[in-house]
C-alpha cells in the first residue's frame, strides 16, 4: 500500500512536471525538452509536453491509477481533437520480474490502458499495442525510485501528427 | 574419500548409445576386472576423484598438439563437473609412450591417481583425425573402458567432450553432459539500448556462434529435442512474434500468422509441437497454446483471465508445467497435456516463476522471488521436496543439462553498468561457477547430447 501511495504521489508530481513543462515551453522562458519553439498544436511534441505520453503502475499492478486515468482522459480528449492520428501503445515492466511474466505483466497493462481508450471514445482502430517486459527501461538505478518509472504504458504516435 | 567410494560389480554401463562412431577398444589379455572405482554423485558434496589424464600420444608433431588439446579439454570438463580432480601434468611421472601397453599402475599410485585416462591420435590419409581413448583403474590395475573415435579435424573438441562424457559414465553409472550446447542470448551496449543476439557456444563455452546480428530484440531461445531447431521470440518488424531457427540451414521462419503477440516457446519432447503463451489481439491477457509444427494446427489449453505462461513439458509429453498469476500471485501449476487438471503445486512463501521439467522427470527447476531477492531452486513434480540451489540479487531462468545433474542459469549484476551472466550450480546447490562469456548473456537454453 506504501509502495503504491509513493507511486501515485510519483505520477502526481510527473504530472506536475508536464504541467510546468507546458507553461515554461508557453513563455519561452526554457523548454525541458530542448527547444525553444512552443509545442506545434496537434504535434508529437504538443502530445509528450501538454498532454503527457506515458502512465505508471505499481509494482505487479496493471490497473489504472486515478492519475494514469487523469492523463489517459487528456490524450483521449486530445487524440478526438486529432482524428487522423494513429497510436501504439508500449507496455513495459520494471527489471525486478522474471522475463516471461513480465511480457504478458507488461501485455496487460498496454490492453487496459488501451480499453480506457476505447471506453473514452477513441476507434479501436487507431490504437496498436506492444509489450516489452522488462527489455527497455529508462531509469537505470536499482531502486524503486527508477522502477516506478519503468513499469509504465507509453502512447506513441505512430502517423497522422502534425510535424 | 572412500564413503564416497563404493565397489560394484553389477553396473557396466553400456556406451553404445553415447557414441555411435566408437569402437571399444580391448587390450588383448586384460582380465575382466571385479573391483572398480565409482563416484556415488547422489550425495551432496563429494570429495573429487583424483584422475589423471596423460597427454595422448601421436606420432607426428600436429598429432601430438590435437592429442595435448583434447587431453586439456577432458581436463576442463572433469574438473568443473566438480566430480574429479584432475591432476596436472607436471605431476605426472610416467610419460605415456605406447598406447597399447598397459600403463606403470605403480607410477599413478605415487601421485594418488585413482583413474588414468590416455589416448592415441592419428590424422588419417584421408583428411579425419582418429582418436582412441582407454580409461584405467589403478589401483585394480584393469582397463575400464575404451574407445576410438573418427571425426574431421575441426571436430577436435567434440572428441575431447565424447571421451569425457564415456569417462563420466564409467565411473558415476551415469550418462554425462559434455557433448552438448548451449543457446543464449548475448547482451551488448547500455542497459537502455541493449543489444541482443540469439548465439549459441558449446557446454564448455568454446566455439561461440552468433546468429542473428542484434538488429531486432530476441529472447528465450529453446532448443527442439529431436532436430537441429531453435525456436524463440523476436521483435522482428515491431511484431513480437515466436520464431523458428534451422542451426544448419540458417534458416527462420515465424511459427504461424497469430494475431497479437506469441511468446515463451518451448518444444514438446518429440520435436513435433510448439507450445507457447499467446495474447491475442483484443485479449487482456496470455493464454497457453500448442501448434503442431506439421499441421499447423493450434489448440488451446488454458483460459483464464490470468498471465499464463512459461509452459514446460514433461519429458513423456504426457504434463505440461507452467506458471499463472490466476491465484493472485505468480505459482506453479501442473496439467495434462489436453490441458485437463490443472493444478497448483507451488505453495511455499513467495512468488514463483519459469518452471522447467527435469530431464529425468522427477524434478521441476524454478525461478523464486522472495523478499526482494531472486533464487533458483528445484521441487518435486507435485511440488514437495522444495529446495533452494542458489540465491542473491537477481538470479534467473534455470535450465537443466541433458542428464538432470546441473543446472543452469543466469545472474545479472547490479548498477547501471551492471548486466547478466552465464552460472551453472549442481542439482545439489553445490560447485556454482560462473560460464565464461565475452558479452553479457542471459536466457541459456541447453541442448540434448549431440550424438
Amino acid at each position: 500500500m506504501m509502495r503504491r501511495l509513493a507511486s501515485l504521489k510519483f505520477a502526481a508530481v510527473l504530472c506536475a512536471f508536464f504541467a510546468i513543462a507546458a507553461c515554461s515551453s508557453n513563455d519561452k522562458s526554457g523548454d525541458e525538452v530542448g527547444n525553444a519553439e512552443p509545442a506545434k498544436p496537434g504535434s508529437e511534441r504538443d502530445f509528450i509536453v501538454n498532454v503527457g505520453d506515458r502512465i505508471f503502475f505499481p509494482t505487479d499492478i496493471t490497473t489504472l491509477s486515478d492519475a494514469a486515468k487523469e492523463t489517459l482522459r487528456r490524450q483521449a480528449a486530445w487524440l478526438k481533437l486529432y482524428p487522423s492520428v494513429k497510436i501504439q501503445i508500449e507496455g513495459h515492466a520494471d527489471e525486478r520480474g522474471t522475463r516471461e511474466y513480465n511480457i504478458g505483466l507488461s501485455a496487460r497493462r498496454g490492453s487496459t490502458t488501451k480499453a480506457f481508450l476505447v471506453s473514452q471514445g477513441i476507434e479501436p482502430g487507431r490504437i496498436s499495442t506492444i509489450a516489452y517486459g522488462k527489455e527497455r527501461p529508462v531509469a537505470l538505478c536499482d531502486a524503486e525510485s527508477c522502477w516506478s518509472q519503468n513499469r509504465r504504458a507509453v502512447t506513441l504516435i505512430t502517423s497522422g501528427a502534425a510535424s | 574419500m572412500s564413503a564416497y567410494m563404493k565397489t560394484v560389480s553389477s553396473k557396466l554401463a553400456t556406451l553404445a548409445a553415447v557414441a555411435v562412431c566408437a569402437v571399444a577398444l580391448l587390450l588383448a589379455g586384460t582380465p575382466r576386472s571385479l573391483a572398480l572405482i565409482e563416484i556415488d554423485i547422489t550425495q551432496g558434496n563429494v570429495e573429487p576423484m583424483p584422475i589423471a589424464v596423460a597427454d595422448f600420444i601421436g606420432s607426428s608433431e600436429k598429432d601430438r598438439q590435437f592429442g595435448q588439446d583434447i587431453a586439456g579439454v577432458i581436463n576442463g570438463n572433469l574438473q568443473r563437473s566438480g566430480l574429479f580432480r584432475p591432476l596436472g601434468r607436471d605431476a605426472h611421472i610416467e610419460k605415456i609412450s605406447s598406447f597399447d601397453a598397459a600403463p606403470r599402475f605403480g607410477d599413478w599410485r605415487i601421485i594418488k591417481a585413482q583413474a588414468l585416462v590416455t589416448g592415441r591420435i592419428a590424422l588419417q590419409s584421408d583428411g579425419r583425425l582418429k582418436a582412441e581413448f582407454r580409461l584405467w583403474d589403478v589401483f585394480a590395475q584393469t582397463q575400464l573402458t575404451g574407445f576410438q573415435f573418427f571425426t574431421t579435424p575441426r571436430n577436435w573438441r567434440r572428441i575431447g567432450h565424447l571421451i569425457s562424457d564415456a569417462v563420466y559414465q564409467r565411473l558415476t553409472g551415469e550418462k554425462g553432459y559434455f557433448d552438448s550446447r548451449v543457446v543464449f542470448i548475448e547482451e551488448t551496449g547500455p542497459k537502455d539500448q541493449r543489444v541482443k543476439r540469439l548465439a549459441m557456444m558449446d557446454q564448455d563455452g568454446a566455439n561461440l556462434r552468433r546468429l542473428t546480428n542484434g538488429d531486432h530484440l530476441v529472447l528465450t531461445p529453446r532448443f527442439n529435442p529431436k532436430s537441429q531447431q531453435i525456436t524463440y521470440m523476436s521483435y522482428a518488424g515491431r511484431k513480437p512474434r515466436v520464431y523458428l531457427y534451422n542451426i544448419e540451414t540458417g534458416q527462420r521462419e515465424i511459427v504461424g500468422d497469430f494475431q497479437g503477440m506469441t511468446f515463451a516457446p518451448r518444444f514438446s519432447p518429440d520435436g513435433r509441437q510448439v507450445i507457447m503463451s499467446w495474447q491475442r489481439d483484443g485479449d487482456g491477457n496470455a493464454n497457453i497454446y500448442t501448434m503442431d509444427l506439421r499441421s499447423r494446427k493450434i489448440r488451446r489449453l488454458t483460459n483464464t483471465p490470468a498471465i499464463d505462461t512459461g509452459p514446460s513439458y514433461s519429458p513423456d509429453g504426457k504434463q505440461i508445467v507452467f506458471e499463472s498469476d490466476r491465484g493472485g500471485s505468480q505459482q506453479i501449476y501442473v496439467m495434462n497435456s489436453d490441458g485437463s487438471g490443472q493444478q497448483r503445486i507451488s505453495f511455499g512463501k513467495g512468488r514463483y516463476s519459469t518452471p522447467v521439467w527435469s530431464p529425468r522427470g522427477d524434478m521441476i527447476a524454478f525461478t523464486k522471488l522472495l523478499s526482494r531477492r531472486f533464487l533458483i531452486g528445484v521441487m518435486r513434480r507435485d511440488g514437495s521436496g522444495e529446495r533452494i540451489l542458489t540465491e542473491g540479487y537477481h538470479n534467473e531462468g534455470p535450465t537443466w543439462s541433458p542428464n538432470g545433474r546441473v543446472l543452469l542459469f543466469f545472474r545479472e549484476s547490479r548498477g547501471e553498468r551492471g548486466g547478466p551472466k552465464l552460472w551453472s550450480v549442481d542439482l545439489t546447490g553445490y560447485n556454482e561457477q560462473e560460464v565464461e562469456t565475452s558479452n553479457f548473456a542471459s536466457d541459456p537454453a541447453w541442448s540434448p547430447l549431440m550424438n
